[in-house]
């Protein structure tokens, strides 16, 4: 997306120049997105409460990012009036910055669960939950080269990684009860642990969005969920 | 003239233009078959294929030059009137052929009406502009009949109430929207099957432009309907199909709404998207 997808240049050069502005702002907010997705998964594993503060006051950079983009967005709507793959960029820009938000809030809602996490004595960490935290971490990342490079085949590479983050979640749930049950005086902290996976969870399914709407913006179609769903 | 050939046998040509022909159920109301056209040594068009289908508007697009107008003009032979042009190859109404010698221009000119991009009523009242071709195709055996016609037709073009108490007042002295709206009227006066629209809103304001927009669409319930234009979002918002046609051949033929989100041709996404030549 930091590149134009078509080589050739707009006879109105501003247009290109707005195309560009608009793109550099998507990748800027998935840089600040990805990096706290990162470091909430670091906070969780390591008990850092300093970096859980850091993902928490990104949050008001990634919200000023999504409004912006919003509104040069409808601008670019309103004054170029743009067709064709232009007006599909646009349009998915739009929805990627909302899902980009949404990835930033759960690495928030992480975040604020390892604050009080990290007050708890030492407690055995399930291996599980670091190993899903690295898989989303890595999807974010990669399906931001996608969108940067363009690239469908890694957009569905992750797209198709989405299924172990789910078979992750389903294995972590059943550890966490099972847990519970066996010492009820961890509930608290398991449930604490529960909603960080859910967490992750959703941010797989966001980057999921991402990569589908990578795909309608260079494909121009709507890529066929049942036919490419992983078993 | 090529020898005419059936369209069934053309349309199962591989052929790309051809192609997006074959796929269409449509009712088929015009057919164009190897259009070729000459201004004199110049070649215009080239090798067109194209079925606009009954009761649908059609747009053609592309860039100045590209002989958009030109092909429209092949309908009803409105290149008749430039001695040094050429056209070989086969267009048909209803499956009879246009340029067959048997064809009377003018009565193929009462089937297939023409709006131009300038509104050009006659310098006459507004309405004897309207009852002008019913007059000459004695479409009226009187008056009364010939005064219907009229109301009718004013009332087709969405101008009836604007001027039904001035009509014997000059055609020439409405605005340019309401002018352009009169020459649909004195369009429609004759009952043509087709209506060919060159460039009808260029040289209108925007409020005028979206009422000649919204009679277009009306008009389709009665009329098969051809348009060019410059201005994509109109082809966007009133056709149902758009060729684009670039240096005299046709380049992409569709549904409107693909050709503006995702065209099959490169050329034709570098054409609506402004990134051409």
């Amino acid at each position: 997306m930091g590149e134009l997808p078509i080589a050739k240049q707009h006879t109105v050069r501003s247009f290109d120049g707005d195309l560009k502005a608009l793109a550099d702002r998507i990748v800027h907010m998935g840089a600040i997105a990805e990096q706290q997705v990162a470091n909430a998964v670091d906070a969780i594993s390591h008990r850092r409460h300093d970096i859980a503060v850091k993902v928490i006051e990104d949050d008001i950079l990634v919200d000023g990012l999504e409004e912006e983009i919003d509104q040069y967005a409808i601008r670019l709507l309103a004054i170029r009036q743009p067709l064709g793959m232009d007006l599909r960029i646009v349009a998915m820009a739009l929805k990627l910055s909302n899902d980009l938000e949404r990835i930033s809030d759960y690495a928030v809602s992480i975040a604020k669960r390892a604050q009080r996490l990290a007050e708890e004595p030492e407690f055995r960490t399930l291996a599980m939950l670091p190993r899903m935290g690295q898989t989303c971490q890595s999807m974010v990342k990669d399906i931001l080269d996608a969108l940067l490079e363009r690239d469908t085949d890694k957009a569905m590479s992750v797209w198709t990684r989405d299924a172990e983050v789910d078979r992750l979640y389903e294995t972590l749930f059943q550890e966490l009860v099972k847990t519970v049950q066996e010492d009820p005086r961890r509930a608290a902290i398991c449930i604490d642990l529960m909603f960080v996976a859910k967490n992750l969870e959703r941010i797989g399914d966001h980057t999921t969005n991402i990569a589908e709407k990578i795909h309608y913006m260079i494909h121009g179609e709507q890529i066929n969920r049942m036919r490419n769903r992983p078993s | 003239m090529v020898a005419a050939q059936p369209v069934s046998t053309l349309a199962s040509s591989t052929d790309k233009a051809t192609e997006a022909i074959a796929g269409n159920a449509r009712s088929v109301k015009v057919a164009a078959r190897g259009v070729n056209l000459w201004y004199g040594d110049m070649q215009a068009l080239f090798d067109v294929n194209i079925d606009i289908a009954a009761n649908e508007v059609t747009s053609f697009i592309g860039a100045s030059g590209c002989g958009k107008s030109t092909f429209l003009r092949c309908f009803n032979r409105m290149n008749d009137t430039i001695p040094i042009c050429r056209i070989k190859g086969d267009i048909r109404l209803d499956g009879n052929d246009i340029n067959d010698k048997s064809i009377d221009v003018v009565q193929l000119r009462a089937r297939v009406g023409m709006v131009f991009q300038k509104p050009n009523p006659f310098p006459k009242t507004i309405y004897d502009n309207v009852a002008y071709g019913p007059r000459i195709h004695g479409l009226a055996g009187n008056k009364s009949e010939l005064d219907e016609i009229v109301e009718n037709s004013l009332k087709g073009a969405g101008l009836w109430e604007e001027v039904r108490d001035r009509l014997g007042q000059p055609g020439n002295g409405l605005s340019g929207g309401q002018q352009q709206r009169l020459c649909i009227a004195r369009a429609i006066a004759v009952s043509p099957e087709v209506i060919l629209m060159d460039e009808p809103c260029s040289a209108l304001d925007p409020i005028a432009t979206a009422r000649i927009e919204e009679l277009i669409d009306e008009l389709r319930e009665d009329f098969t309907i051809v348009i060019v234009t410059h201005n994509m979002q109109q082809a966007g918002r009133v056709s149902q199909r758009t060729a684009f046609f670039h240096l005299g051949k046709l380049i992409e033929f569709g549904p409107t709404e693909k050709l503006f989100t995702n065209p099959n041709q490169s050329m034709t996404q570098d054409y609506i998207t402004g990134r051409f030549g």
